[in-house]
């Protein structure tokens, strides 16, 4: 039924590290690639060739700037010109705040007590005991859309030509999958990430590699207010080593010689090298 | 939230249907005059002051099954898969829409038990047994389920939306109220209108004068409670949430996130169905055409009607249809204006 | 309640081959999961030296590409007008036949007439082989476009380069510097190590006047002006001379700095590097007790001078190229102060960031424990690491002052000690090669007609140019002519404008393979499409007579084709990723990789190289028949990727040769070979000796191991070229000396860019301070981590991430020039204007604007319906870029490119946005300024 199992002891989650993705889509296009043709596919596309391509996608990928001072992550430079008309830039004399850019992948986290299932009307919606992965049993689902109403992460999508409700699957077909070598029992968004920024275990394990990892590194849930205690984490952006941190010692190298007095060439009249 | 035709049809005609079952049910229950069968009176058919027209509250009956059927077949259509709607019945355990789905169904079986009892009361003892329809308990208790149980479906529907935590407006102590309410005012306008036309009333003196204060005077004073709920729930969506894109991933500390690229340059599921939006201006043009049509002209009408006697068919018949047409526009913008928290992460600014 | 029951073994697989990508250049390896005949998925093979199992976004959407309806499913011959895309569908009998013809007939006349360019391949180890043997000197690949200014600033430095012949340590730097790289070749070996010095928390530095991707991770974002990037590393070295953070003893080790430059103004050799009778270089050497004396400039175990003039044998002066250096740099020119303003960074910032790289280069040092020897024989007990690595792409290469940028940069890294040593750069074998490597382009004709070396290659001096006897171009794209004497990759982009004007000649046949050159890798976009279709007034025959084109999908270019020759996917063919083209080593391990078919063509297609050798054996070209006349290669590629020696036992694999496989680099045929591959994931790897991993240039281990697979042909150490003689040799003839001069219109150009040190010019173009405030901002394109140029928008998948694209400014621009967030705009050059949306950026840097490449498209192409977004919205900055260069300060018809290496400036573009009428109407319109479409 559509009620919760009782808090299973096994989490198993994604972990994304924010300071690394560098949004390039491998995990989304990964994920889309594998589920396509999977058990729980398809992932159907509509319009392919026309004006407005659309298809059902279980992983998606934001940009965002971040342009406030809030966490002092950000430095200012200066952007100094010497004229309006002046190559270098439009603005003179402007300061011009270094934003940041940030990469932000976003699926199911497989929340531990989550409406998506709890507001489903026909129990298609589950979260499985053994491993806490919420899935949708596609053969029950009427298509009412209201788990995907009730997510707040945006991590279910309807497929209007299957008339059913979608989401990630943690790819539960791949990780117990014997017939697939023991490596390739991941996540298909993990194995893709070109940069390592995607880390799948289990995270109801504190001693799993990536409970220690998010340990480590600060990782969050996203959004905890709602209260459906997501298992995926999100690692921070680690602070930035820019003008905002290197100017905390900012001695200059100390000067060989007095070049204002000789040319500076002089000093290495003497130098002594070997070859 | 993107308004589905479908759905708004669905809630404001199931309601509307609901609304005319609660009042039937609640006339039932409370042994309205013409409820019983009147031994005194005897057989129905033997009234010949009547000609074959059946009663206002047994048009009220049959229309609000057939507003209620309409309204629960129409949400099928929103359905994927709606041939296997029958599954949404089973986890009345947690979801609401599984209540709804429920308490609908068994509202149809105090429904059915009136309609019995009214074919009955056509030609008694013929279907159901005499000692049945004169037992008063059994009709008051039958009214009073199927008041009860339309109450219920109202609620579970209002629930649907209200334990929505993600969508702000939706999740709003005053949406289940507020359902309510429309639900019975629509009932109470409708059955006003009803009640207007020719029918076979038992106590046709009687009724006329009592009906013709109370209903006029119901609409008056469920129009003023709905549209005190609106205004209430409109002044309390209106405040900004405060939830910001820097929130919605975790990253307070950045101040302020901007969407500089979305996941697809397109449109798709997500941005179609939650990330419906309806320009400031235009929302606060239709909540006064929905307040204007909605609450006011029902209530002004009733009031007219209540002083003037004579044209009140007229009144209840434009109170009516301004009444519906406002709680279509108040059902359209309850899904217009409600925002998905899913849409800041797509660059929607806090609100 | 139960669910479905969920299989959760369902074999995911009948049958899993592994092959190599294709779906970009990177050519990583993939494994493709076949299920009742087609296939179910496709990911990175673990085992891959290239992506150790990752697969990025294109990889993982190849089975759209190779099941997309814009695949060409049979030759076509052009029925109607050129460009109106109206053809016959016909057999392939008839297409090889008509092919040959033409190509035969060329061959007899003048094998010159024939223009063969490809594209996007990697398959020149053929395709120039193939012009050799027909005796063209018109061919080339698509590097003149594309990144030459690194390949070239790289090799004649350093014998190695950014541009996929090295990379970054990602093991043990502690300091990365990127420069203008948005993406590059390298797409997932980048991300892996990026992802590793993430992990280890180095620094990472990009520069760049956007801020995406790579930026995005990075510790510190420097905002540049686009075309400033020489300015800023000029001032970096002028920090480090300045206070003299910089390993002098790494300079004399590896480099020149020491050698003698004579210092005799007028001289025919002045500026050459001072050498003794044999021909040595020489250097001022201390000696004890004996003063400074000349030493042989390899001697070893010597004290050599950097700065001070000298006296030479012949009483002329001569100064190390050291002190050269140094007074240039010096010099207030370079000083941050200076630099600061035309490069939008301030001046604490750059003085901040050359102490951060002398303080990790010099304060971090790392030593590694491992033995070595050195080319002279010394050994050495551990390995000296300055763990600051850059890496720099076409932010650097793609304007017209790349080449000495470049340099520049090179320069940079040796001051700090920073090349393939531990924790800095590293190259990749089969580099380091001599620099520059010794192989000439090719110039005349043997008598079976073939050329005498291939027609690509590195010109030393003068001499080496193809020039006639009057000094103008032979070569139709101009390239090794006194307009571009390095353009060691040709220049594609300036080859259908040439052949248009007939300048410097006319040709019969342009042949070209793989390039979209009707769209994205054209400038002057509408302009070259006129080109193509453009008549003789005279005769009514069109202005370039024939072209063919193999492309594999319904790109843009295949409306002006006369004859289409439908390629296969690239999962439906040989290919060969060979060490004699551009090799998939990394600096660990050389490697070579093919490309095996894995599922059959389903079209009446077939893959360009078996259509390419076959057209060659109907034309009888040496090397493809067999003594008896018969074909040599009857089977195709893939017999040809076996059999085929270039010279005596090397042949485009290196992996398993030998009759029984088990020689690596040199070896017999072995029949076998392809299978080999196969059984291991269709790569071959061998690792470089522990001891040979880093100082390559002067490491015994590295060179005696290199030269034994072939890479190099002596274990001499590379000297790296500090101060760049080759570069004088033109100079001075541009000056009045040697045999072959320039004509004169030329001579000024050449005298100011052959500089044999590096130094900074604003771009060609906009030097003049009108066109700086009628365009004043700067227009760049990146490319989009999931979209490879113009083909990834036939993808279902691919298309839609993005299905068009915006124009980026920074809000302040916007404002400046009165644009809102999702305002239609015009963008305006001094050739066109083009409506494009604007959308608000804050990490681009003021003064510039940019766009994702090629996601705009034409319609008619791609199988794209009329209205798709990336017709109707989407656009090209390309509509904008003036193919030459304004006249009056050059010389006449001169490619808008680097002066030196003929590198297309894609990114001096400079605009000005002018505001529409109706800003909220969608729609994209390009209208060209006047007749200038086509001049
Ligand atoms: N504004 C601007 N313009 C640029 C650049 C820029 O940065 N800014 N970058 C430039 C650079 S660096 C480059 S390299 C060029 C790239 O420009 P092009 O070399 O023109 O690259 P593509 O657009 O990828 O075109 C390659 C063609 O090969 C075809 N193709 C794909 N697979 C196969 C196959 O298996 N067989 C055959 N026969 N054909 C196939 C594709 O359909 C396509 O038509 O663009 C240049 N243009
Ligand atoms: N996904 C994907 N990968 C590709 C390709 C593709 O189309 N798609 N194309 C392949 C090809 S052919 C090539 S040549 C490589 C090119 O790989 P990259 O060199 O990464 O090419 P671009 O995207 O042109 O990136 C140029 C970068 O330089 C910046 N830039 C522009 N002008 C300047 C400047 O003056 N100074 C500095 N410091 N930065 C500047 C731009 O903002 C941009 O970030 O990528 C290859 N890899
Ligand atoms: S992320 Fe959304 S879909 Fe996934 S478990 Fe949580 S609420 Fe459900
Ligand atoms: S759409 Fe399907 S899974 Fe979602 S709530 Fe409705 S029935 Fe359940
Ligand atoms: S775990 Fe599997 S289903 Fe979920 S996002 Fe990753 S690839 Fe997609
Ligand atoms: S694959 Fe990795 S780096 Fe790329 S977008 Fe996904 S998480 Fe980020
Ligand atoms: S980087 Fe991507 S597209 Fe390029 S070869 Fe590798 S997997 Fe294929
Ligand atoms: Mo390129």
């Amino acid at each position: 039924m559509t009620s919760l199992p009782a808090a299973a002891t096994r989490k198993l989650g994604l972990v994304i590290d924010l300071d690394t993705c560098v949004g390039c889509h491998a995990c989304a296009v990964a994920c889309k690639e594998w589920n396509d043709g999977g058990s729980f596919g398809p992932l159907p596309d509509k319009d392919t060739h026309g004006p407005e391509p659309e298809g059902v996608w279980f992983n998606r990928v934001h940009s965002y700037e971040a342009t406030g001072m809030g966490s002092g992550e950000w430095g200012m430079a200066t952007a100094k010109s010497e004229a309006k008309s002046s190559c270098t830039s439009p603005i003179p004399d402007s300061q011009f705040l270094i934003p940041g850019t940030i990469h932000f992948p976003r699926s199911c986290l497989h929340c531990e007590t989550p409406a998506c299932v709890t507001v489903c009307p026909t129990g298609a919606s589950y979260k499985r005991a053994e491993d806490g992965i919420v899935l949708v049993d596609e053969d029950k689902c009427i298509g009412c859309q209201l788990c995907a109403w009730a997510c707040p992460y945006g991590a279910r999508e309807f497929s209007a030509q299957r008339g059913v409700m979608q989401k990630c699957t943690l790819c539960v077909d791949r990780i117990y999958n014997e017939t697939l070598d023991e490596a390739d029992r991941q996540p298909a968004c993990v194995l893709a990430c070109p940069t390592r920024a995607r880390h799948f275990g289990d995270l109801g394990d504190a001693q799993s590699d990536v409970s220690k990892l998010v340990a480590e590194r600060g990782g969050y849930a996203l959004m905890p207010e709602f209260g459906y205690q997501p298992v995926n984490r999100y690692l921070p952006p680690r602070p930035r080593r820019d003008a905002s941190r290197a100017n905390s010692h900012p001695q200059p190298a100390a000067e060989a010689i007095d070049t204002t007095q000789m040319s500076p060439l002089l000093r290495w009249v003497d130098r002594v090298l070997s070859r | 939230m993107r308004p589905t035709f479908s759905i708004i049809f669905f809630t404001v005609i199931s309601g509307a249907g609901y609304g005319l079952w609660m009042l039937v049910g609640l006339a039932f229950a409370l042994a309205w005059p013409g409820c019983l069968l009147d031994a005194e009176i005897g057989p129905v058919d033997a009234q010949s002051s009547v000609c074959g027209m059946p009663s206002t509250l047994a048009v009220a009956w049959a229309a609000g099954f057939l507003l209620v059927s309409a309204g629960l077949l129409s949400s099928l259509a929103h359905l994927g898969q709606p041939q296997r709607a029958w599954r949404a019945l089973s986890q009345w355990r947690s979801s609401w829409l599984s209540r709804e789905g429920v308490a609908a169904l068994l509202a149809y079986v105090p429904a059915t038990g009136l309609f019995l009892i009214w074919l009955g009361q056509q030609s008694p003892g013929h279907l159901v047994p005499a000692l049945l329809l004169e037992n008063e308990t059994l009709v008051r208790v039958t009214g009073a389920l199927l008041a009860a149980a339309s109450i219920v479906t109202v609620f579970c529907t209002a629930n649907i939306y209200a334990c929505l935590k993600p969508i702000r407006a939706w999740n709003n102590r005053l949406v289940v109220p507020a359902y309510l309410a429309f639900a019975a005012l629509s009932g109470m306008l409708l059955l006003w209108a009803l009640a207007t036309l020719p029918s076979r009333d038992l106590v046709p003196a009687a009724q006329e004068t009592v009906w013709s204060v109370l209903l006029p005077s119901a609409v008056i004073v469920l129009a003023v409670i709905s549209a005190a709920i609106k205004l209430t729930y409109w002044k309390q969506i209106d405040q900004p949430s405060g939830l910001r894109t820097a929130h919605v991933i975790g990253l307070d500390g950045l101040g302020n996130v901007r969407s500089f690229e979305q996941p697809h340059t397109q449109e798709n599921y997500l941005t179609h169905e939650m990330g419906f939006r309806i320009a400031r201006k235009h929302s606060r043009k239709l909540r006064l055409i929905c307040l204007l049509a909605g609450f006011a002209t029902p209530a002004i009408l009733a009031l007219l009607a209540l002083l003037v006697p004579g044209p009140g068919g007229v009144a209840a018949w434009i109170g009516l249809l301004a009444g519906m047409f406002g709680i279509f526009l108040e059902r359209w913008l309850f899904f217009a204006e409600a925002r998905h928290a899913v849409m800041l992460y797509y660059g929607a600014h806090g609100d | 309640m139960p669910h479905a029951a969920l299989d959760l073994n369902t074999p995911t697989a009948d049958e899993v081959k592994t092959t190599t990508c294709y779906m970009c250049a990177c050519r990583c390896g993939i494994r493709v999961h076949l299920k009742d005949g087609r296939v179910r998925y496709i990911d990175g093979n673990p085992k891959h030296p290239v992506n150790r199992g990752v697969i990025c976004a294109k990889g993982s959407a190849g089975i759209k590409q190779h099941y997309s309806p814009a695949r060409l499913s049979k030759p076509l011959l052009r029925t109607g007008e050129r460009g109106a895309g109206e053809f016959r569908e016909i057999e392939w009998d008839e297409a090889l036949a008509l092919a040959a013809q033409w190509l035969g007939d060329i061959r007899r006349r003048n094998p010159d007439e024939l223009a063969f360019f490809t594209g996007r391949d990697q398959s020149q180890a053929l395709t120039a082989w193939w012009a050799q043997q027909f005796g063209t000197i018109n061919y080339a690949a698509h590097g003149g476009f594309c990144s030459v200014n690194m390949a070239a600033a790289g090799m004649y430095t350093f014998g190695g380069s950014f541009w996929e012949f090295g990379e970054p340590d990602w093991e043990l730097t502690k300091y990365l510097m990127l420069w203008g790289v948005a993406e590059d070749h390298d797409s997932n070996p980048i991300k892996l190590g990026l992802g590793k010095l993430k992990a280890r928390g180095a620094k990472i530095v990009a520069i760049n006047p956007v801020r995406t991707g790579y930026g995005a991770i990075a510790d510190e974002w420097v905002p540049i002006n686009p075309g400033s990037d020489g300015l800023l590393a000029g001032a970096f070295i002028h920090e480090l001379l300045r206070s003299d953070r910089i390993d002098l003893d790494y300079l004399v080790r590896y480099t020149n700095a020491h050698h003698l430059v004579i210092r005799d103004a007028g001289a025919a050799d002045d500026g050459l590097i001072a050498r003794d009778a044999e021909g040595h270089a020489l250097c001022a050497s201390r000696v004890e007790g004996e003063g400074i004396v000349l030493a042989r400039a390899n001697a070893i175990d010597i004290s050599p001078l950097v700065v001070g003039e000298c006296t030479l044998a012949d009483g002329r002066k001569a100064v190390p190229s050291f002190q050269l250096l140094a007074e240039r740099f010096l010099a207030d020119e370079y000083a941050p102060e200076s630099v600061s303003a035309r490069c939008g960074v301030d001046v604490a910032t750059i003085r901040r960031l050359a102490r951060e790289l002398a303080e990790t280069a010099f304060d971090q040092a790392i030593s590694l424990d491992q033995a070595w020897t050195d080319v002279h024989g010394r050994e050495h007990s551990s390995m000296c690491g300055r763990p600051v690595a850059m890496h720099a792409m076409r932010g650097i290469s793609a304007h017209a002052n790349g080449f000495h940028t470049c340099r520049t940069l090179h320069i940079l890294q040796m001051l700090l000690g920073a090349i393939d040593t531990p924790g800095s750069f590293r190259y990749q074998p089969p580099y380091p090669k001599s620099a520059p490597p010794p192989n000439r382009p090719g110039k005349s004709r043997k008598d079976n007609g073939s050329l005498d070396a291939g027609p690509l290659g590195y010109v030393q001096s003068p001499e080496d140019l193809l020039v006639d006897a009057d000094g103008q171009p032979r070569r139709l794209d101009k390239a090794y002519s006194w307009q571009h004497p390095l353009a060691a990759h040709g220049i594609m982009q300036s080859v259908i404008r040439n052949a248009w004007a007939g300048d410097p000649c006319r040709i019969d046949t342009l042949f070209m393979f793989m390039a979209n050159m009707g769209w994205n890798s054209s400038m002057n976009t509408m302009g070259t499409r006129q080109m193509l279709c453009d008549r003789d007034a005279d005769s009514g025959e069109y202005r370039i007579p024939h072209i063919i084109y193999s492309d594999a999908y319904l790109s843009e270019t295949v409306a002006f084709a006369d004859l289409v020759l439908p390629d296969t996917t690239y999962l439906e063919r040989h290919d060969c990723i060979s060490m004699l083209d551009r090799p998939i080593s990394d600096a660990d391990c050389a490697a070579d990789a093919i490309r095996q078919p894995v599922v059959e063509a389903d079209r009446d297609v077939r893959p360009f190289q078996d259509v390419l050798i076959d057209l060659g054996t109907r034309i009888g070209l040496p090397g493809l028949l067999k003594d008896d006349g018969t074909a040599k290669y009857p089977r195709g590629f893939a017999q040809y990727m076996v059999e085929h020696e270039r010279a005596p036992g090397v042949g485009m694999l290196a992996g398993w040769r030998g009759a029984d496989g088990s020689k690596s680099g040199f070896g017999e045929p072995n029949p076998d070979q392809l299978e080999r591959y196969i059984e291991h994931g269709c790569v071959w790897e061998a690792r470089v000796p522990d001891a040979g991993r880093y100082y390559k240039m002067a490491n015994r281990d590295y060179l005696t191991w290199a030269k034994s697979l072939g890479f190099v042909g002596s274990t001499e150490a590379i000297v790296m070229q500090f101060y760049c003689e080759a570069l004088q040799r033109f100079r001075l003839a541009a000056l009045g000396h040697g045999a072959q001069q320039p004509p004169e219109s030329e001579r000024e150009r050449v005298a100011r860019y052959f500089d044999p040190l590096p130094f900074w010019y604003g771009d060609l173009d906009s030097s003049g301070s009108a066109r700086e405030a009628d365009y004043p901002l700067s227009a760049i394109t990146q490319r989009p981590m999931f979209m490879y140029h113009s083909w990834g928008s036939q993808n279902v998948w691919l298309r839609q991430i993005a299905a068009r694209n915006y124009l980026y400014l920074n809000p302040q621009t916007a404002e400046t020039n009165g644009v809102g967030d999702g305002d239609w705009i015009w963008l305006v050059s001094p050739l066109a204007r083009i409506r494009v949306q604007a959308r608000f950026h804050s990490a681009t840097a003021p003064g510039t604007v940019w766009t994702w490449n090629a996601i705009g498209k034409r319609k008619g192409a791609w199988k794209l319906a009329a209205n798709a977004p990336e017709n109707r919205d989407g656009f090209l900055l390309n509509h904008l870029i003036n193919e030459l260069l304004p006249q009056d300060r050059n010389s006449p018809s001169c490619a808008n490119a680097d002066p030196l290496t003929g590198q297309a400036a894609w990114f001096d573009l400079r605009v000005r946005i002018e505001r529409d009428r109706t800003p909220q109407v969608d729609g994209h319109r390009i209208e060209m300024n006047g007749t200038r479409a086509m001049p």
